[in-house]
């Protein structure tokens, strides 16, 4: 067995020196085709910079806090309203599941290049919106129509006894959603959120065509001005890595949580 | 054995022609039921006969369409904005338990009392732990239900719903669901309820229970009631053939 074992991690550790082996030829190809010269000692500059013993970020990592900031809002308000949708989706009132069924469509099939350029160039001068705000907001508005999917498939995941035993010892219906069915619901919508935040993250690069100087946009303009294309996208890239993957680690911590602590309720 | 209840006691629940439909399934047909307070009916019938439908149109877990269902005298109509009010009054026991999985048995029957009833927390733990003794359980208090056995669950559940002190107490088919060892003790935690007075409504198969306990029995058979008697004529004089075949394959 552990020899059998020993083989299939060499089988599988030839494999990736193949695949990094190749990409790096690739590279080398692109690079000398077209004479690249790298300069790779000049990018940490541009992530941060050292002014008499004080760090300040640089446009990359400045760039990093305006990503943070539109996807950390984004996120708390796309949470909220999904829920929100979610609930008026499974209300009894007709209207309320046709408006939340209505939203979740028209959201879902609009590719989220078209609602932004809509909320900026249309939505955003009625309320006398700026770009940070339309940004945020219209990044909410198309994450929150895939929380509400989140929420109503953790919501109808618990069992239907569930809120009927709820019901039966008195409970108005909004009672029986905050004490019975959300609780449980919680392990069964996490996981996916956490996956919904990694998203919103990386879609967040969209913004950088209404001018937002987030991560995306600040490499471009790095770019721009240092022709250090290969060096800035691979760092961009990178950050974004960083940030998404601990976000992931955190979601696989956060189930295994949840497995733990229900399966030691189950033996206790 | 259980007293007999005086027929001029004021009625508890009292069912007029009720209706139901599931579509085109008409899974009710013209019921009429009463039951006076400290009564208990046992109300059997093959599966598919409409038992369920009909103790869950009266906790109003199910909307009936034809007829009226009265309990203490009041219509369910003038509750149709807030059946919570109904629930608060008539307690239900589910087939499946239905215990909270992510609350102790403790905080089980709490959260009725607290949120529905807003006993201050003290005095709602002083109530569940009164009524887990009285379903001699009292021990478990501190567990999650997914620790207890089905029998010890379903005994919860009727602690549950006491707790609540309701004036009437709906079993959906209560012990179906338990090994066969495990019935036993849930039927003693029913007749000890019996024995107080508790009115009360059982679908079952247990006809040993009604025999004991039943001041009456209701037989159903495809969303009607076919035959109702006290359990000495049930069992031993049925009037309509349906009743009888379905005695003999259960008997």
């Amino acid at each position: 067995m552990r020899q059998k074992n020993r083989s299939r991690y060499l089988g599988d550790l030839l494999i990736y020196l193949a695949i990094i082996g190749a990409a790096l030829w690739g590279l080398r190809i692109a690079t000398t085709a077209q004479a690249y010269n790298w300069q790779w000692y000049n990018v940490p500059q541009y992530l941060y910079k050292i002014h008499e013993g004080v760090v300040y970020p640089g446009p990359l990592l400045r760039g990093l806090i305006t990503t943070m900031q539109i996807s950390a809002g984004a996120m708390v308000i796309a949470a909220v309203l999904g829920l929100l949708v979610a609930v008026l989706g499974m209300s009894g009132s007709r209207v309320g599941r046709i408006l939340a069924r209505g939203y979740i469509e028209v959201v879902r099939n609009i590719p989220i290049l078209v609602l932004l350029f809509l909320f900026y160039f249309v939505v955003a001068p009625i309320f006398g919106l700026g770009r940070f705000a339309s940004g945020m907001l219209t990044l909410a508005l198309y994450e929150a129509a895939f929380a509400a999917e989140i929420y109503r498939a953790g919501i109808e995941g618990v069992p239907r006894g569930q809120r009927e035993a709820a019901a039966a010892v008195g409970l108005t219906r909004a009672q029986q959603m905050r004490y019975v069915v959300l609780p449980q619901s919680i392990p069964l919508i996490l996981p996916p959120m956490t996956n919904l935040a990694i998203n919103l993250i990386k879609h967040s690069a969209i913004v950088s065509v209404i001018a937002i100087f987030d991560l995306a946009n600040e490499g471009r303009n790095v770019i721009s001005e240092t022709f250090m294309v290969f060096e800035v996208w691979f760092t961009v890239a990178l950050v974004y890595l960083v940030i998404t993957t601990a976000l992931s680690f955190l979601a696989t911590g956060l189930e295994r949580r949840f497995a733990r602590s229900r399966a030691s309720a189950r033996a206790r | 054995m259980v007293d007999a209840v005086s027929p001029d006691r004021p009625l508890a629940v009292e069912l007029r022609g009720v209706c139901k439909w599931y579509d085109e399934f008409q899974a009710l047909k013209d019921i009429d039921l009463q039951v006076r307070q400290g009564e208990r009916t046992v109300v059997c019938g093959p599966s598919g006969s409409g038992k369920s439908t009909m103790i869950r149109c009266i906790n109003r877990l199910e909307e009936h369409h034809g007829g009226e269902i009265r309990i203490n005298g009041e219509s369910v109509e003038l509750y149709e904005a807030r059946p919570h009010l109904i629930r608060q009054r008539v307690g239900m026991v589910f087939q499946q338990f239905n215990l909270f999985s992510h609350m102790t048995v403790v905080e089980n029957c709490c959260l009725g009392p607290i949120k529905a009833l807003k006993l201050g927390r003290a005095e709602a733990r002083e109530r569940a732990m009164h009524y887990l003794e009285k379903v001699r359980i009292p021990e478990q208090a501190d567990k999650y239900p997914s620790q207890l056995s089905g029998g010890q669950q379903q005994r919860v559940a009727i602690a549950r719903a006491l707790c609540m002190s309701p004036q009437i107490m709906l079993f959906d088919e209560p012990t179906s669901a338990l090994d066969p060892e495990m019935i036993q003790e849930v039927l003693e935690a029913m007749i000890a309820l019996a024995e107080d007075g508790m009115t009360m409504i059982c679908v079952t198969h247990e006809m040993g229970f009604a025999r004991t306990v039943a001041d009456s029995v209701v037989f159903m058979d495809r969303g009607e009631i076919v035959e109702q008697a006290p359990p000495s004529e049930f069992f031993t004089a049925p009037r309509s053939e349906r009743t009888r075949a379905f005695l003999d394959k259960i008997l």
